[in-house]
């Protein structure tokens, strides 16, 4: 009886793992399918570095939305991944109890906050600030790359702070035993030690950054020209889906999922790094 | 001054202590703006009626049974799923060149951004099956959108689940079946269970994919073909039209306050969980 | 060997659940587990199925143009108290995706805010109103009227400030509606004709989010339904003819796009008895009070 639930068990699991795969892989090829007639047609240089998007027109470029994902996500990183670090370290070593207990849910709290109120409050109060002080309509490279930055913190803060806990006692011990201040250690021992755990925090925050849709429509103003300053306004490659899948047919439509093709790419090739950076631990 | 070691400990705390109050204080900012906003709004009528006049009176009570149709459909597809086959990856099958390959390609979809997804659940659910926009669509669009991330939380969890339990329930007579029931989705539950929590926070969240596949119709949803507006959805067309700010902030405070007792609730069961074997 | 000192002392506990007969405490341990288990997953479904009526497509479905959409729902509330038992669906997603939908019969009605052209042609179609368009600038702008020569060249991206039409300076923000938009293609064909409008637009993706704009920004200026217009923006003077309902009643002014309601074929059933309302006078009031102009609609074809 026993040996008939197992391999009723076995064959339940086997069935479940492929459906659930076959779905995942018929996803993949319909993406490829469907956007590959159009690189092919366009080419792929000519799609990939095309300086001009305008498909009623035939123009098939998407390096101007490349350039906008690029600057959108340098910039979050740039503004984000210190901060963030910072708070990763004052989880792991600053901060008391009290702070930890309060911070640690805070952050928490700051995930679960969905992207288009991000997106929302980025319109109510960044871009006005932006507009009002820095010039250009506001809705801009900028206001896109600040919104993105805060809402990559809670991955790269948590990720950072529990690499940087996984480390051995012995190491803090051992720099604070040679008279090492708490700054020094974290400077110099710490951070090296606990760095593929933080470059994988980054490279995950970076991935995040660049799959965000909404906020970003909602602040980076979409204009399809190839921005020349983080003030002006731009679109990125998920925002470019995003505005135009609804009506997108035929070519256009190809195209939009030879994009996809594109961020699948970039997306593969990140996770490899990532992979990389977390093995070598 | 002097770069000595004491002046960047001081340096250095200053600047730490500050990121640390800097990121406390916008998301006190970010949550109290919205709460303060949209709590007055937050009334029984508000919650239990519909909306009527395109959005601008009523309350939201159709777009609140829409999420959790939508979200229904999504969770219940994919958990099994998802679970099943991290079961079946760790359990069943020998690590080799194989597994790596499927955990990869998990990890990539994992990462493909949302838009992708309600790109291919728009042309394949909504046009293609035929299955128009509605909770359906959006859910299984979802269920699709969340897997790849179901399937890795819960292998990790199982993965960190010690090989003696497996070597002690063998070594007592156990077939794996029973092995896995018995022993190890009990103690990869806390992980298989985060899982799956942060599968509903993303698709109660999601807007973009659900937009083109559940529509935006203000009907209350009376069956899995109908259209159906989520909260995500409302939010950002009453807030972008203009069409009621106030009802947008009230929107906007009723979902963070559900994902906040999700995430909770999560916590707390989790905990739970793993207590109950103390 | 003992199990319980082996591993970290969070295991250590764990280890009792490992029952010492295996066989039987499957059923002990998992029973609970089951019963949460099972439960969480039916508890939405059971939820789901008590709201299901499990009719497929029962709902009149209508689709398209957002300019239209809010109409077009106020219309479907109105039909639906007056007819209980009727589903009216309104969804968005732009003239194009209406269109497209209409002619898929993936929606039973699509909407447009644009006249059909081409291949587009060859479906049924009906106007229900008229739709006025203006030019809208931030109240702080001192700008009162454009010519159209004018506006054309400010959109193509030839003039780039706001001195070169006169008024205090500084860059034009210009914004538009995105490509699948039937105000926007209402716009290039009335106003545009062979130009592109520039590179450099700001793109929105509903006549609210470009008021929104407009209306934050003192150096932008954009284009929505005039019904839209309110206190936050300034509609301007076009060739010295303001932009008001009366003018598009009476024709002056000249820039304004029919909203259509498009089908594959003519209507039948429901849909067609919703047609009907929309064209009948209780219909038309409602469209009138809303700042359409429904005077002087083309009949069916």
């Amino acid at each position: 009886m026993t040996k008939f639930r197992e391999k009723i068990a076995q064959r339940g699991f086997m069935l479940v793992a492929l459906s659930a795969l076959s779905a995942l892989a018929l996803i993949t090829i319909f993406i490829v399918a469907e956007g590959v007639p159009i690189i092919g047609k366009v080419g792929v240089l000519k799609f990939v570095f095309g300086m001009k998007w305008a498909p009623t027109q035939g123009y098939f470029g998407i390096f101007p939305m490349i350039v906008g994902s690029i600057s959108v996500t340098l910039g979050a990183v740039i503004l984000g991944v210190p901060i963030a670090l910072c708070c990763a370290i004052f989880l792991a070593e600053y901060a008391p109890a009290l702070m930890r207990n309060v911070l640690r849910p805070a952050i928490q709290m700051l995930a679960g906050i969905p992207s288009v109120v991000y997106g929302f409050w980025g319109l109510v109060f960044v871009v006005p600030a932006i507009r009002n002080y820095l010039g250009g309509p506001g809705l801009s490279i900028l206001a896109g790359s600040i919104i993105l930055a805060i809402m990559i913190l809670p991955t790269v803060i948590s990720i950072s702070e529990v690499s940087l806990l996984a480390l051995p006692p012995l190491y803090k011990e051992g720099a604070l035993a040679l008279g090492a201040t708490q700054w020094q250690t974290i400077r110099r021992v710490l951070v090296p030690a606990a760095k593929s755990g933080i470059v994988a925090a980054i490279i995950l925050g970076v991935g995040r950054a660049v799959g965000e849709t909404m906020a970003v429509i909602m602040v980076l103003g979409n204009a399809v020209a190839m921005p020349s300053s983080i003030l002006d306004p731009a679109r990125t490659l998920t925002t470019n889906i995003g505005i135009e899948m609804g009506y997108a047919s035929g070519e256009h439509q190809q195209a939009l999922f030879a994009t996809g093709i594109v961020l699948l790419i970039i997306i593969m090739i990140l996770n490899s790094v990532a992979q990389f950076a977390f093995r070598r631990r | 001054m002097k770069l000595t070691p004491r002046n960047s400990e001081k340096f250095a705390r200053t600047v730490i202590w500050s990121a640390a109050f800097g990121v406390i204080g916008l998301l006190f900012f970010i949550m109290a703006y919205i709460l303060i906003k949209g709590t007055p709004s937050l009334n029984w009528q508000f919650l239990t009626q519909s909306p009527s006049d395109m959005g601008r009176s009523g309350g939201i009570f159709s777009t609140v049974i829409g999420t959790l149709m939508v979200t229904a459909v999504a969770i219940v597809v994919a958990t099994p799923l998802g679970v099943g086959t991290a079961f079946y990856l760790t359990e069943y099958t020998r690590e080799g060149p194989v597994t790596r390959i499927i955990r990869f390609s998990a990890e990539s979809l994992a990462g493909i951004p949302s838009i992708v997804y309600g790109l291919f659940g728009f042309i394949f659910f909504v046009m293609y099956l035929g299955l128009g926009w509605s909770v359906l669509s959006g859910g299984l669009t979802l269920a699709v959108m969340i897997l790849p991330t179901i399937i890795r939380t819960s292998e990790e969890a199982i993965l960190t689940v010690p090989r003696m339990y497996r070597e002690v329930s063998f070594s007592l007579g156990g077939t794996r079946w029973q092995t896995i029931s018995g022993v190890i989705f009990r103690a990869a539950l806390p992980g298989i269970a985060t899982g799956v929590i942060l599968g509903i926070g993303r698709s109660i969240a999601e807007t973009a994919a659900v937009i083109l596949t559940a529509g935006s119709s203000l009907r209350m949803p009376t069956s899995l073909f109908s259209p159906a507006r989520t909260m995500a959805v409302h939010f950002y067309i009453l807030a972008r039209e203009g069409i009621s700010m106030e009802r947008a902030y009230g929107t906007a405070a009723l979902m963070i306050i559900l994902i906040l007792l999700i995430n909770v609730g999560a916590n707390v069961l989790v905990n739970k969980f793993v207590a109950r074997g103390r | 060997m003992d199990l319980r000192k082996m591993g970290t002392g969070k295991h250590r506990t764990e280890t009792r659940g490992v029952c010492k007969r295996a066989s039987r405490c499957a059923g002990k341990i998992t029973r609970p587990l089951y019963f949460l288990a099972v439960m969480v997953v039916l508890l939405p479904v059971a939820v789901s199925l008590v709201a299901c009526d499990f009719t497929p497509r029962a709902a009149v479905i209508l689709a398209g143009s957002t300019s239209v959409q809010p109409f077009a729902e106020i219309l479907a509330e109105d039909y639906m108290k007056l007819n209980a038992g009727v589903s009216i669906d309104v969804q968005g997603g732009g003239s194009a995706a209406g269109i497209m939908a209409a002619s898929s019969g993936t929606a039973d009605i699509g909407m447009s805010s644009r006249a059909l052209s081409g291949d587009e042609l060859k479906l049924w179609s009906v106007q229900i109103a008229r739709d006025g368009l203006a030019l809208i600038v931030n109240p702080k702008n001192k700008l009162t009227s454009l010519t159209l020569a004018q506006v054309r060249d400010i959109y193509a991206g030839t003039v780039t400030n706001w001195d070169q039409v006169g008024v205090a300076g500084g860059k034009i923000h210009v914004v538009a509606r995105e490509d699948g938009s039937g105000t926007r293609a209402a716009f290039e064909s009335m106003i545009m004709g062979k130009t592109f409008i520039t590179d450099r637009a700001i793109i929105q993706d509903s006549n609210g989010a470009v008021r929104q704009v407009v209306a934050d920004d003192p150096f932008a200026v954009g284009f929505i339904s005039l019904g839209l217009v309110n206190s936050a923006v300034k509609a301007l003077e076009l060739d010295g003819v303001a932009a008001t309902r009366d003018n598009v009643v009476n024709g002056s002014y000249g820039l304004s796009r029919p909203f259509l309601f498009i089908a594959r074929s003519e209507p039948v059933g429901q849909a067609r008895q919703f047609v009907d309302f929309v064209l009948s006078d209780a219909g038309r009031k409602i469209l009138d009070a809303e700042g359409l102009v429904t005077s002087g609609g083309s009949p069916a074809r």
